[in-house]
């Protein structure tokens, strides 16, 4: 049985209190922006585009240059090849996305081999590690989560308006386009301030996971946007001190507390709950 | 009549070439008009080049005054598992003029007014898959009314619904028309829809025919719109719309229930 003394130990420590707001505030921001993504059969984007961002943090990281900088401008590249192949060609979406991210992910783990990236921690930018988390961390994710606040808040009728019904939205004079980017450089700026606590490959999940939640339990837009916003920060809370006492990475154990809180609303929701989640697509 | 919309020899499509071609057409205040017309004829897309949403390729499209338009998609486009109840769903057409989220006093005032106008008043906190066909299509009117629209334009607003809901739908637009509303809607529905409709434009691809029911419900603009022949009858009054399946047809059928 753990003792409280045990449990409170790891707020000693100033990496573990970094990684627990970073954690913490980056939960929320996911859950925010998961809505979004959910809403949107965006998942999969979420899900390919923090895969290819991980060819620009081994390419920058090699360098020596700014990660969040290098990988940043990766992932926007990625996103317009994306849309490049898919406008040009008769190819989906989805399937430009599997090609193009999954080859970017796969670059990265390759030139990190060939590149003697030895001391780089990929496994800390693969499934996130508390250690790897600085104060410049925090201060990365706050601002990007008070960014992310500002254009929800400010563009919520627009959001709202273009997520439920794109056309319609553009006939009554919503600049559709000019949302659709804001709100891919909003998931792009959250994927690259959550990537050291999360992991690229489990970013989608934080994202989705939240957010599929809430929905189970609400019907009302708003309220699942702060109940999807609090489920992951709690999963950022809960997670974390799970991966201190359990020795595990940060993402996994985050990612599972979501899951766990999924069989929790399930079994509580029954059929309600499901037939809630039959408009929300997989991609 | 003051003219809302003008259409002068306009081609518009998607990209891969023109869907509807040398459209000449004129929309007045207080019109009520109906696009018929087989499936691929354009009839949405005609409606989607007068919304402003497809741009016409060539002629000249003039929208006169700062017309006001409301829109009603199909309702088969609506994602009805969409987390939003109908007052959220309503006000969604009040995307201007304020950027705090939540709704002021009088927005909060002028919805409850467009949804009592359309008789829903009490289903403002209701999520939009809870509702009847008929008070569905109901919200996306008001959604549409809310903008107080000179003109309301609605795609196919009684497709997939039952005959009960297809009148109730029918007599609410004629009460709104009355109201000194402009409407056009686009319908597959001649004898349900279109024959009770004052104006009618028989496209495919191009204007066939336009005017009352009785100058284009006639077998030659028929048969020139859908490309088979129709018979049309009189009944109490008001023209009723028939297939006159070919003899080939008629033969082919009792083969196969023999």
């Amino acid at each position: 049985m753990i003792t409280l003394d045990e449990l409170l130990r790891p707020f000693e420590f100033e990496f573990f209190r970094n990684g627990l707001v970073v954690a913490t505030v980056a939960g929320a921001l996911c859950g925010l922006i998961g809505v979004y993504v959910v809403l949107r059969s965006m998942s999969y984007i979420g899900h390919g585009l923090s895969h290819a961002i991980f060819g620009g943090f081994a390419v920058s990281a090699l360098a020596g240059v700014n990660v969040f900088l290098g990988a940043g401008v990766w992932g926007l590249a990625s996103a317009l090849a994306v849309s490049s192949v898919t406008r040009r060609r008769p190819i989906g979406s989805d399937a430009a996305i599997g090609v193009i991210t999954t080859a970017s992910f796969a670059f990265g783990l390759a030139v990190l081999q060939l590149g003697g990236g030895a001391d780089i921690d990929a496994d800390a930018a693969l499934f996130g590690n508390v250690l790897g988390v600085t104060r410049g961390d925090v201060w990365v994710v706050s601002g990007v989560t008070l960014f992310a606040v500002a254009v929800i808040v400010l563009r919520y009728r627009s959001l709202l308006f273009v997520t439920f019904d794109p056309e319609v939205a553009e006939a009554s004079g919503v600049r559709v386009a000019r949302v659709d980017a804001l709100l891919m450089l909003v998931l792009a700026a959250s994927i690259l301030a959550t990537m050291n606590v999360m992991g690229v490959t489990l970013i989608a999940a934080a994202l989705v996971v939240p957010a599929v939640v809430a929905r189970m339990v609400t019907s009302s837009f708003s309220t699942m946007l702060w109940l999807s916003a609090l489920i992951g920060a709690v999963c950022g809370f809960i997670g974390m001190n799970l991966s201190y006492h359990l020795d595990v990475a940060s993402g996994p154990t985050i990612v599972l507390v979501g899951g766990l809180f999924f069989l929790v609303a399930l079994a509580a929701t029954g059929i309600r709950g499901r037939t809630r989640l039959a408009g929300v697509h997989a991609h | 009549m003051t003219p809302l919309l003008t259409l002068e020899g306009v081609s518009a499509g998607y990209g891969d070439g023109d869907v509807i071609s040398d459209i000449d057409l004129q929309i007045d205040r207080g019109d009520f008009v109906g696009i018929v017309g087989p499936s691929g004829s354009g009839k949405s897309t005609l409606l989607r080049l007068l919304l402003g949403s497809v741009p016409a390729s060539s002629g000249r499209f003039d929208r006169f005054g700062g017309t006001r338009l409301g829109y009603v998609p199909q309702v088969e486009q609506i994602d009805w598992d969409f987390p939003v109840t109908v007052a959220q769903c309503v006000l969604m057409s009040r995307v201007r003029g304020r950027i705090v989220p939540w709704a002021s006093r009088s927005e909060k005032a002028d919805v409850a007014r467009v949804l009592d106008r359309l008789g829903i008043g009490d289903l403002a906190g209701r999520h939009i898959r809870a509702l009847s066909g008929g008070q569905q299509q109901r919200v996306f009117l008001a959604r549409a009314m809310l903008s107080e629209p000179d003109l309301l334009l609605l795609d196919e607003p009684t497709s997939g619904v039952d005959v009960r809901t297809r009148h109730e739908i029918l007599h609410l637009l004629g009460e709104l028309h009355e109201g000194g509303l402009g409407i056009v809607l686009t319908t597959h529905d001649l004898n349900g829809i279109a024959a009770h409709l004052p104006r009618l434009v028989c496209l495919n691809k191009r204007v066939i025919g336009a005017g009352a029911p009785h100058e284009v419900l006639v077998p030659e603009v028929l048969e020139a719109t859908y490309g088979s022949p129709m018979e049309v009858l009189e009944h109490g009054g008001m023209r009723v719309v028939v297939d006159v399946p070919s003899e080939a047809q008629v033969i082919q059928l009792r083969d196969r229930s023999a």
